[in-house]
């Protein structure tokens, strides 16, 4: 069981040993990069390339670790019990099932993605510590031990928007998503719109990266932008002259939009073509 | 088998624990990097460092502990590169480079620019390399190998990756500029800052109180009686005093950032603007200074003693401003500089003081001692360790 990336998604050597390490020793594999470098793409791509059912798990700035083993469903018991239900009797009825406990109970080992886990509360990871490294957990309500019977592949991907604790992070593999090279980025593109034609494909990378390497950019453009963008250049069929048209009078590329999503940003180029414009005269 | 390369980590200050070396010694034992050393260097690395902010002091370890392996074999006698001749490169670019490749050296400043940082950059990783006569030549993260100087062969090629299996990968050093003590963005802010948070229920009831509800209506026996708690915020207070103007304009970037990180993390908020030192008077806004200001008493009569206290300041002026009435560059104040700054700490028992100026450079100044020394110790810089020390100390 090796992954070595797909069809639509090209991993680099560094992440296929960073994952085939992960699947191979049973631990979680924690994966960081830029917003929009394929960190979420990476679980779908895996459980794709490896035939095993995806299941995510979303984290928001309000989920608790405890939802994601199981929850006690306490106001619909009380509900029931005003009612006089017969089901109110057995606990286990009211015990739903989290993401966690899902993939445990599957047949065959799943592949669980805890997405941007750095939303949650600080004390999240913490409270996950065990299950991912026993992968049980004990279900306090009907005493019962929950294990699982395959050890998932599970992929957590995260922001840096906080901190995660120490103890967590030795429990992981690691691994950082740099912002793709030229080389890489023109196979990734190739992958996702084969048969670009290549005149296209040259012109737009080498805007896109000078885009890039424009100082000040609140946020810098990134794989998932460049593809929206080429996908809309294609749409537009936008002739290659145009890209090329660089004598610094054109500085903003046509349909930046895709490209940047801040109005400072867009702000920013405007102001600089402008520079250059004056400067050209 | 590596526990020499394992205490060289820990040394350069990567946290790695002994379950992290175990876990690389099973990967090792599965067979998880038997073929090459760039998959031994990938493993290690995803094993080892979790956070990208040691990724470059691990690629140095790793650099340096391996050394030599997976390098072409040393071909007969080194030559000392500093004293590379100047002619011989010069000649060498003459037989190999395209005259659209020499413009484009002269673009680059000449060959006398260029020289110049040849022979810095030779410094530089004597340093590291010791004597590694083969820099030069193989590294391909300085833009002489983008011009093909090579004394083992002329290589030319474009600047970027090309042939980057020539290149080893941790020699490369991509991961430079996520070292901790360089890069200070926003975001970083935001997660240093963060450790400031502390929770508590204050406000509306708007949220279902689950534990409450139910000893409630067992209290009630059985019938449902509901309970409701106010939503959790962010409570920490903090008042930010800002230095700003004249020398502070150096650090301006950096003082905006720490701004709009501070601004968004929380709640209460409360900023003020001094000149150099606190005197009689703050203001809130710059561009009215002189129009409005607000007595310093009036602060520390508004703002009670729970608020934290950041300063933020180069600490940088004539000791008069501090240690003398009448001191202020910029009016005639009463009482000196120290005694207000006393009379605010006395206030606000958490106070920090944040310098953008780097730590080293504290101890040449005489104002930066005394202030320092008024603040019990308590100046950190405004790197990202800094900020991170302020924070802990602050709720402490």
């Amino acid at each position: 069981m090796r992954f070595t990336g797909t069809d639509t998604y090209v991993a680099t050597e560094d992440l296929m040993v960073a994952v085939n390490a992960a699947i191979t020793l049973e631990r979680p594999l924690l994966v960081k990069g830029e917003p929009g470098t394929g960190k979420t793409v990476l679980a779908q791509e895996i459980a794709r390339a490896l035939n095993k059912p995806l299941i995510p798990w979303h984290i928001k700035s309000t989920t608790k670790a405890q939802q994601g083993l199981y929850e006690y469903d306490a106001v619909s018991r009380l509900r029931d019990s005003q009612l006089g239900e017969e089901r109110v009797h057995d606990i286990a009825n009211y015990i739903v099932r989290g993401k966690l406990w899902e993939a445990f109970e599957m047949p065959e080992a799943p592949v669980l993605l805890i997405d941007e886990i750095d939303k949650a509360d600080i004390e999240f990871p913490n409270d996950l510590l065990l299950e991912l490294d026993r992968m049980e957990f004990h279900v306090y309500e009907t005493r019962q031990t929950v294990k699982a019977r395959q050890r998932p592949i599970i992929l957590i991907t995260s922001n840096n928007e906080k901190e995660l604790p120490d103890a967590f992070l030795r429990r992981c593999f690691f691994h950082y998503i740099r912002f793709p090279d030229k080389e890489t980025m023109e196979r990734i593109v190739e992958v996702h719109y084969p048969g670009l034609k290549p005149a296209l494909l040259r012109e737009a990378m080498a805007l896109f990266y000078d885009l890039r390497e424009v100082p000040g950019l609140k946020k810098k453009p990134s794989t998932s932008e460049l593809l929206d963008w080429i996908k809309l250049l294609m749409v537009e069929d936008v002739d290659p002259e145009t890209l090329r048209a660089k004598d610094a009078r054109k500085l903003i590329p046509p349909l930046c939009g895709a490209l940047l999503k801040n109005e400072q940003d867009v702000h920013l180029l405007e102001r600089l073509a402008f520079i250059a414009r004056r400067e050209g005269r | 088998m590596f526990t020499n390369f394992f205490f060289e980590l820990r040394q350069a200050g990567v946290p790695v624990s002994l379950k992290e070396y175990l876990t690389l010694m099973e990967a090792m034992k599965r067979g998880l990097a038997d073929c090459s050393v760039e998959d031994f260097y990938y493993l290690s690395r995803s094993c080892l460092v979790k956070d990208e902010r040691n990724l470059d002091r691990f690629d140095r370890v790793f650099g340096h502990v391996f050394k030599g392996i997976g390098e072409p074999p040393p071909d007969g006698e080194e030559v000392p590169v500093v004293d590379l001749p100047e002619e011989w490169l010069r000649k060498l670019a003459e037989r190999f480079l395209t005259d659209e490749e020499k413009a484009q050296v002269q673009a680059l400043g000449g060959w006398q620019k260029l020289m110049e940082t040849l022979a810095q950059r030779l410094a530089e990783q004597k340093g590291r390399h010791q004597g590694g006569s083969k820099w030069v030549g193989t590294a391909g993260t300085s833009p002489f190998g983008a011009y093909g100087y090579n004394p083992e062969g002329v290589r030319i090629g474009q600047k970027e990756s090309r042939h980057r299996r020539a290149v080893k990968v941790w020699d490369k050093r991509e991961f430079r500029n996520l070292d901790d003590s360089v890069e200070l963005g926003t975001r970083n802010i935001k997660v240093a800052l963060r450790r400031l948070r502390k929770f508590a229920r204050t406000g509306a009831a708007s949220e279902l109180d689950l534990p409450g509800t139910i000893r409630a209506t067992a209290n009630n026996a059985g019938w449902l009686d509901l309970k409701l708690v106010p939503e959790r915020h962010n409570a920490v207070k903090v008042l930010l005093f800002l230095d700003i103007g004249g020398s502070m304009d150096d650090h301006i970037r950096l003082c905006e950032e720490l701004f709009s990180a501070v601004r968004t993390e929380f709640k209460h908020l409360e900023h003020f603007y001094f000149h150099n030192c606190v005197y009689e008077s703050l203001w809130k806004d710059n561009h009215r200074r002189q129009a409005e200001r607000t007595p310093t008493w009036d602060v520390l009569h508004t703002y009670p003693a729970d608020y934290k206290l950041v300063f933020v300041g180069d600490a940088a002026m004539s000791p008069y401003e501090i240690t003398h009435p009448g001191g202020s560059v910029e009016h005639w104040n009463e009482e000196a500089g120290q005694v207000w700054l006393q009379r605010v700490l006395s206030v606000y028992q958490k106070a920090v003081w944040l310098n953008p100026v780097p730590e080293r450079h504290w101890q040449y100044m005489e104002s930066t001692r005394i202030l320092q020394r008024l603040m019990g110790g308590r100046m950190y810089p405004l790197t990202l360790e800094g900020l991170d020390a302020a924070m802990r100390e602050l709720v402490r």
